[in-house]
């Protein structure tokens, strides 16, 4: 945002120079007295409407949004077909499940949106201080409008986005913490629109500002604008003026849902699903045809004891065909449960549960466990193929230590112990300049640029948004020069003779990825302006003097190769007119309303010239927690394992050879700025050969995939630069698709680092895997702001608990509070998950196909005139409560291997890859399992009514005997075939399976035992007593029972040799082990990696 | 202090449930288990199976078709005749005694009581005895709900409209001197139809509940009038009729008709000699090629012959036993890593 001011003599802004983009705001809404007429503005109230529904739309609205799903509204075409169509089964069986599902669903949503709307009120019914007229009134906070002001007190919220007009603290300005809006719990400094000390009860004036737009970090940065939900903090009292109200604050524009994610096996449902439908039809289609056929033999269309009525001889017959086909299809329908989609709901629902339960998760530090946003990639953490992870952060722990720095060349290292007089200590430099000190005053003017060039502020200790910046300021301390604090833009430093120098902060160059650097410009108590820089040393090295430069990089690429961060601290003398100059230009830069980042980045590229070299500082960001352990085992889990930074090359190589993604016989692959300049060639032309090269390298020659001994480890690595030239280059060169090749590489590449990355870069290169040949499952993790981009493209988004603020966290779909949980959540949650998930709706579409097979078989003895077999309550009962349990039970607790287990053996990740439970493979064979099963219930009861009398006394058995056996059949292999894939049996698999075949067997009786008044025909009276009575009965159920099961046995008999147990001894024996988990410090190769480096410099 | 119960607050339970650390019984499935297993499965099923043979081979079973399509055959002119009460009589001779109790049982083929439109017609208010059903029966039975004088038809529907209405009487000759065969027709239908899902209307005497009401278009008798003998097997409890109403559940299916009362000569079945059913043709069949016979058979334990089940018991026994002596050979010669 930010505004142009305007007092009472300077209106500029009338009504009539109103520009599109831009609002006017006229502050106590008085009006400005050179404008004659006065236009009072329109713009939305402050209320907050989070809530999706009211009281009088509720049901209209949320039936239209549940019926708008495919599955909810094709159940719901089934239940009115049932209702107009002359049906074999009362609309009763399809509409009681899904009047069941749209009833809980309602509820839930309903719950959710009262919740809302609690919220809401609680918001907007909140109590605020308006001036108004001169006297303070109370007022509700969804009254509050556009131009209104005022009073917050300590510790109270935002209502609305406010411009800071005045506030009790002499400075004139305020703190405020964002902890609400982003997690960044540190205070943030804003300060007053200047000029508006006076009073203003009185004050007249009109705001121009921006349209209310979404970005909150762009706009965080303008120190007159506080928002909505964040805090005031150590002041006693602000006025501010509303500028953006309600719906149109940073607040409620940024809660906007994120775009949802679908999970694979969410994709291969509906893949399934399509083909039971596929099924449903030609079944439905086989038998109209059947029946018309039959029909036409003579005496068979209406035999004399079944003659038709009037109305049906009387009905076109191709309108018959078409209500015959729609009978066959509700008959049938079963095929396609409403309750698959709420058992998987549930399982997902439910099951995520135990990630945010998992204790391993918790973290003593934060003091929080994982977070989970969306349950509906609970499974897609089995199937991850490729892990792109951020470097600081997330690979490194984000909390630095000063460890060295360089002046003028000259290495400085602290040291405890043998402390010099004034904390320093030269140490072994480079070979030039051997114990050799820069001069005092470089040394002085270095730590001062340390002390000031930073946004540290010093409240209990140090608190800034980037843990470098302490490192460096508590570094400088060290040395003997501590930063005070900052105090109505004047910056305190305690010199090394405890003297208090003070600086006036003038502007603040401030920090952007782009950029690269930070500066500030100070003007000393003696009058000099100075402006110190510091920043990566690719962004500072071309904006010094050239001289300067070659006795800092050497220290600086050794600090790199040492895994160290390094930043260049530069600094200049400004002259008053070059300092006027630059003044001017950021003030019109930062008070333009359109283009203003482009503008700003203008000036401050052009400030940030010609300035002088002083040094170099090396900050250690240390490993995660096992974070080796955990890079080994995803690689040894066979994903590919990215680290995309926007750290140097030469830092982030030595991270990941300390993570051991790349090993001491990994050979690297370097697609850098560095490789590409060779002289006499185009760096196009040799970004070419090299792809070709290593495209040869590691496609061509490396061994067909299934001979994965002994093959090579190469690794990659790729900059920002060459990468933007590789997507960028395919129309230049038509020959060859670069991003082809590159990504043919990479995929063949056991690592690939990926450094000097911009935030979009991530998300370019996600995306690209993402969309490659076979889609691979991506997962992006990260830590922060930067990371946000490819956490939202990954199909899985992970964000860490860290210290870079909360925003990747917001937008992560599971979020953790260390690296090294990610092992865990993949290998153990993600796998059992993906096991769960995919057993359960294999299972599902088995026990309906083989539930509705005898059904459709039983047309063809039943002159095609879709006589249902099984009774309508066993047909709605089914799915909902005699199959439902046990499977839902499964799915939540199956452990077929332990989580130690799969802990331990990553390979056993690969197993399940690919989405390798729900291919066609395996659901053809569960279709073939259902066939069979279909076959032998109904045939084998077919053949023992073959003689209906199967009772001692000699009665018979009619056609609801025949259904209630078959179903009794159906009931108990289900589950049992359940049960045999169970490997984990707890009590409550216990208490489901077997208490779901009790609660048959009793329904069985409670329902046949009674004459219900509600039913047309009792058919079922006593069917189930009388079929227990009958010894043919239980004998035809057991053996039945038995030959359904045989082949599953003998198939896990048989399977048993390839089960973990045997794949874990194979993979001991072949691959010599995996390898013993080392201790997560800097291993020793590192070292021997440094030296070599050394010696080459 | 505070510090600690936030902490406390924001751990997750250390609870097995939570933890996913539930107990649990992990089956392994080894060949020290399933094979003996198998073998004892085995086993046991042929044994059944056996059982189940040599009882289902015991068991006598004559049948007797009398459809009468064939010229010649006993029933060939009544099953070209439409009339009424149509008169035919089948002879035939029993070498050995027929083991009591012996059923005798009526069958059709390609007979649809399975339809799905037959089955819904009829009315089970009016068969409940629900008076208001009488005069107003379910538009389920249509076109059998009302007459073509708009009476109500009771009992409603195509399978009351449709009862089997041939009649046998069994009579053997002993020196050339012919004897009644006692016929029982009690408990030939399912005790809680007789005694509870059917209900004639409390009204005595029973031919009032019917008034205003007509009987069954192509019944001969009105429903008060089924059993001129017995007074109480009359109306809806009829067992003839119960028998009929419980539909079978293929076309090709077998009803009791009634049981040889087993009493002076016939206390141990129906002793060898010459027999003749005298019966009362009047159900048509051949209009959809169906086919009508008469099965006498004794039962067992596990009713009516049937070698199905002794078969199926037999073969998955034996497959039981052929699948471990399998398995014993792999095991056996591939030693399984885990079974070391």
């Amino acid at each position: 945002l930010s505004s142009l001011f305007t007092t009472t003599d300077r209106c500029s802004f009338g009504g009539e120079d109103r520009r599109v983009g831009s609002r006017t705001i006229y502050v106590g809404h008085r009006p400005c007295p050179a404008n004659e007429v006065f236009i009072p503005p329109k713009f939305c109230d402050n209320r907050i409407v989070s809530s999706k529904y009211t009281v009088w739309n509720f049901l209209p609205k949320n039936l239209f949004e549940q019926f708008r799903r495919i599955a909810n509204f094709y159940f719901l075409i089934i239940f009115l077909v049932q209702v107009i169509v002359d049906t074999p089964t009362s609309p009763v069986t399809s509409g009681l499940p899904l009047f069941f599902v749209i009833t809980v669903t309602a509820i839930k949503q309903g719950y959710e949106d009262w919740l809302r709307h609690k919220a809401d009120n609680e918001v907007n019914k909140y109590r605020v201080t308006v001036l108004e007229d001169g006297r303070r009134i109370q007022k509700e906070s969804e009254k509050i409008k556009v131009g209104d002001v005022l009073e917050v007190e300590e510790d109270e919220t935002f209502p609305c986005d406010l411009i800071l007009l005045q506030s009790s603290r002499d400075d004139g300005t305020c703190f405020v913490t964002t902890a609400s809006l982003d997690g960044e719990s540190n205070h943030k400094t804003h300060y007053t629109v200047p000029d508006t000390e006076r009073d203003v009860e009185s004050l007249n004036a009109t705001i121009e500002c921006e349209q209310p737009q979404p970005d909150l970090y762009k706009s965080l940065g303008p120190e007159n604008l506080l928002l909505k939900g964040a805090t005031l903090k150590n002041t006693q009292s602000i006025c501010g003026v509303a500028v953006y109200t309600g719906m149109e604050t940073k607040m409620a524009l940024n809660y906007q849902g994120k775009s949802q994610k679908r999970s694979v096996v969410e994709k291969s449902i509906n893949a399934f699903l399509l083909v039971y439908l596929c099924i449903l039809v030609s079944k439905a289609l086989v038998c109209t045809t059947l029946k018309y056929v039959w029909q036409s033999k003579p005496g068979q269309d209406e035999p004399w004891y079944n003659e038709k009525t009037l109305k049906e001889k009387e009905t076109n017959l191709y309108l018959n065909m078409f209500t015959d086909f729609l009978s066959f299809m509700v008959l049938f329908n079963f095929i396609i449960p409403v309750s698959m989609y709420v058992t998987v709901e549930m399982q997902k629902f439910l099951g995520s549960f135990f990630i945010s339960w998992d204790k391993d998760f918790f973290d003593s530090e934060i003091e929080e466990g994982a977070l989970v946003n969306t349950s509906d990639l609970n499974e897609e953490l089995g199937q991850v193929e490729y892990v792109f992870t951020d470097k600081t952060g997330t690979l490194t722990q984000n909390n630095m230590e000063f460890i060295e720095c360089c002046i003028d060349g000259h290495q400085y290292k602290y040291r405890d112990a043998s402390s010099e007089v004034d904390g320093f200590c030269v140490t072994d430099g480079p070979m030039n300049t051997v114990q050799q000190k820069a001069g005092r005053e470089r040394e002085e003017l270095f730590l001062r640029a340390l002390c000031l060039c930073h946004t540290v502020q010093v409240k209990e200790g140090f608190i800034a948004s980037s843990p470098d910046e302490i490192a460096l300021v508590q570094g400088a301390m060290r040395y003997g020069f501590t930063f005070l604090g900052l105090e109505s833009k004047t910056m305190k430093i305690l010199n090394r003779t405890n003297d208090v120098e003070m600086y006036e902060l003038l502007h603040v160059l401030n920090f952007d990825p782009v950029r690269r650097r930070m500066s500030v410009i100070v003007r000393s108590i003696s009058g000099e302006t100075l402006l110190f820089c510091k920043g990566a040393d690719s962004s500072i090295f071309p904006r010094v003097k050239q001289e300067e430069v070659e006795k800092i990089r050497m220290h600086v690429e050794r600090n790199a190769t040492d895994g160290y961060r390094t930043l260049c601290v530069a600094y200049k003398h400004l002259t008053a007119e070059e300092y006027d100059q630059v003044d001017s230009g950021l003030r019109e830069a930062r008070l333009a309303l359109q283009d203003r980042e482009e503008k700003l980045m203008a000036v401050y590229n052009q400030v940030e010239t010609g300035m002088n070299l002083i040094g170099a500082t090396a900050v250690e960001d240390r490993l995660q927690e096992e974070a080796a352990e955990t890079m080994e085992a995803l690689q040894g889990a066979g994903i590919k394992v990215w680290v995309l930074t926007g750290d140097k090359m030469e830092t982030a190589k030595s991270t990941c050879y300390a993570c051991r993604l790349f090993k001491r016989n990994t050979e690297l692959l370097e697609l850098t700025v560095r490789t590409l300049e060779s002289p006499g060639k185009r760096r196009e032309d040799r970004l070419h050969d090299l792809l070709l090269e290593y495209h040869k390298k590691t496609v061509q020659d490396a061994p067909p995939a299934k001979t994965c001994v002994a093959s090579q480890d190469y690794g990659f690595i790729v900059d920002g630069a060459t990468l933007s030239m590789v997507l960028n280059s395919s129309s230049e060169n038509n020959l060859h698709d670069y991003k082809d090749l590159f990504l043919q590489i990479c995929q063949n590449c056991t690592s690939v680092l990926c450094c000097r990355m911009a935030p979009l870069q991530k998300a370019q290169i996600v995306k690209m895997v993402k969309n490659s040949k076979g889609s691979p499952i991506t997962l992006s993790i990260g830590d922060g702001a930067n990371d946000v981009s490819m956490i939202l493209e990954a199909h899985v988004g992970i964000g860490i608990k860290g210290k870079e603020g909360r925003q990747a966290v917001r937008n992560s779909d599971y979020a953790i509070p260390k690296l090294k949980h990610l092992k865990k959540l993949l290998l153990g949650h993600g796998h059992l998950y993906y096991v769960r998930i995919a057993h359960l709706v294999q299972y599902f579409f088995y026990k309906n196909l083989c539930f509705i097979l005898p059904q459709f078989l039983y047309q063809f003895f039943c002159g095609c005139s879709q006589q249902p077999l099984y009774d309508a309550a066993y047909l709605t009962m089914y799915n909902i409560c005699f199959t439902s349990m046990p499977i839902l039970a499964y799915s939540l607790f199956e452990q077929h291997i332990s989580i130690e287990m799969l802990l331990e053996n990553a390979t056993l990740y690969r197993q399940i890859g690919k989405n390798a439970m729900l291919r066609w493979g395996p659901f053809l064979y569960w279709t073939l399992l259902g066939v069979f099963h279909g076959l032998v219930f109904f045939f084998g009861v077919w053949f023992l009514f073959s003689n209906p009398a199967l009772q001692d006394n000699g009665q018979a058995f009619g056609n609801w005997s025949y259904g209630t056996i078959v179903f009794t059949i159906l009931v108990f292999t289900v589950t049992l075939k359940l049960a045999l894939d169970t490997r984990h049996w707890t009590w409550i698999n216990h208490f489901v399976i077997w208490g779901s075949l009790a609660f048959y067997v009793f329904f069985s009786f409670f329902w046949g035992g009674v004459i219900w008044p509600f039913l047309r025909q009792q058919r079922l009276y006593f069917v189930f007593a009388n079929m227990l009575s009958s010894v043919s009965a239980w004998l035809v159920i057991i053996v039945l029972i038995l030959l359904s099961l045989l082949p599953e046995i003998l198939y896990v008999v048989l399977r048993k040799p390839r089960g973990p147990y045997a794949r874990q001894k194979l993979v001991q024996s072949s691959a010599g082990g995996i390898q013993s988990p080392r201790s997560s410090a800097r291993p020793l190769l590192m070292r021997t990696f440094s030296d070599e480096s050394n010696t080459v410099s | 202090m505070v510090k600690q119960e936030s902490e406390s607050a924001n751990r997750p339970d250390n609870t097995a449930f939570t933890q996913q650390r539930l107990p649990a019984w992990q089956p392994i499935l080894s060949a020290g288990i399933v094979i003996p297993g198998f073998v004892l499965i085995g086993l046991a099923f042929i044994g059944i199976g056996v059982a189940l043979l040599v009882t289902s081979r015991s068991i006598q079973v004559l049948e007797l078709d009398y459809t009468g399509d064939s010229n010649g055959s006993p029933c060939s002119s009544c099953s070209q005749s439409v009339i009424a009460n149509c008169k035919c009589s089948l002879n035939f001779t029993l070498t050995t005694l027929f083991q009591g109790p012996v059923f005798f049982y009526y069958g059709l083929s390609n007979y649809f009581q399975n339809y799905r439109r037959y089955g819904a017609s009829k009315d089970d208010n009016q068969l409940y005895g629900d008076l208001s059903s009488f005069t107003s029966p379910s538009s389920s039975c249509s076109p059998y709900n009302y007459d073509s004088s708009k009476k109500p038809i009771v009992p409603c529907g195509s399978i009351a409209n449709s009862m089997f209405n041939d009649t046998f009487t069994l009579t053997r000759t002993v020196n050339g001197t012919t004897n009644n065969v006692t016929l029982d027709g009690k408990g030939i239908a399912w005790w809680t139809d007789y005694n509870i899902k059917y209900r004639n209307p409390s009204v005595t005497p029973l031919k009032n509940a019917f008034n205003g009401t007509v009987k069954p278009i192509n019944w001969a008798k009105p429903a008060y009038e089924l059993d001129a003998s017995d007074p109480s097997n009359n109306g809806f409890v009829n067992q003839d009729f119960l028998v009929w109403m419980r539909r079978a559940a293929l076309p090709n299916f077998r009803k009791l008709y009634r049981r040889i009362d087993a009493s002076g000569d016939y206390q141990k079945g129906l002793p060898a000699g010459n027999y003749t059913i005298d019966i009362t043709y009047n159900y048509p069949v051949r209009a959809f090629n169906g086919a009508k016979k008469i099965v006498f058979s004794n039962v067992s334990w596990m009713g009516g012959s049937n070698e199905f089940l002794g078969i199926a018991y037999l073969v998955i026994g034996s497959l039981c036993v052929v699948m471990s002596v399998v398995m014993l050979i792999v095991y056996a010669k591939f030693k399984f890593p885990d079974e070391e």
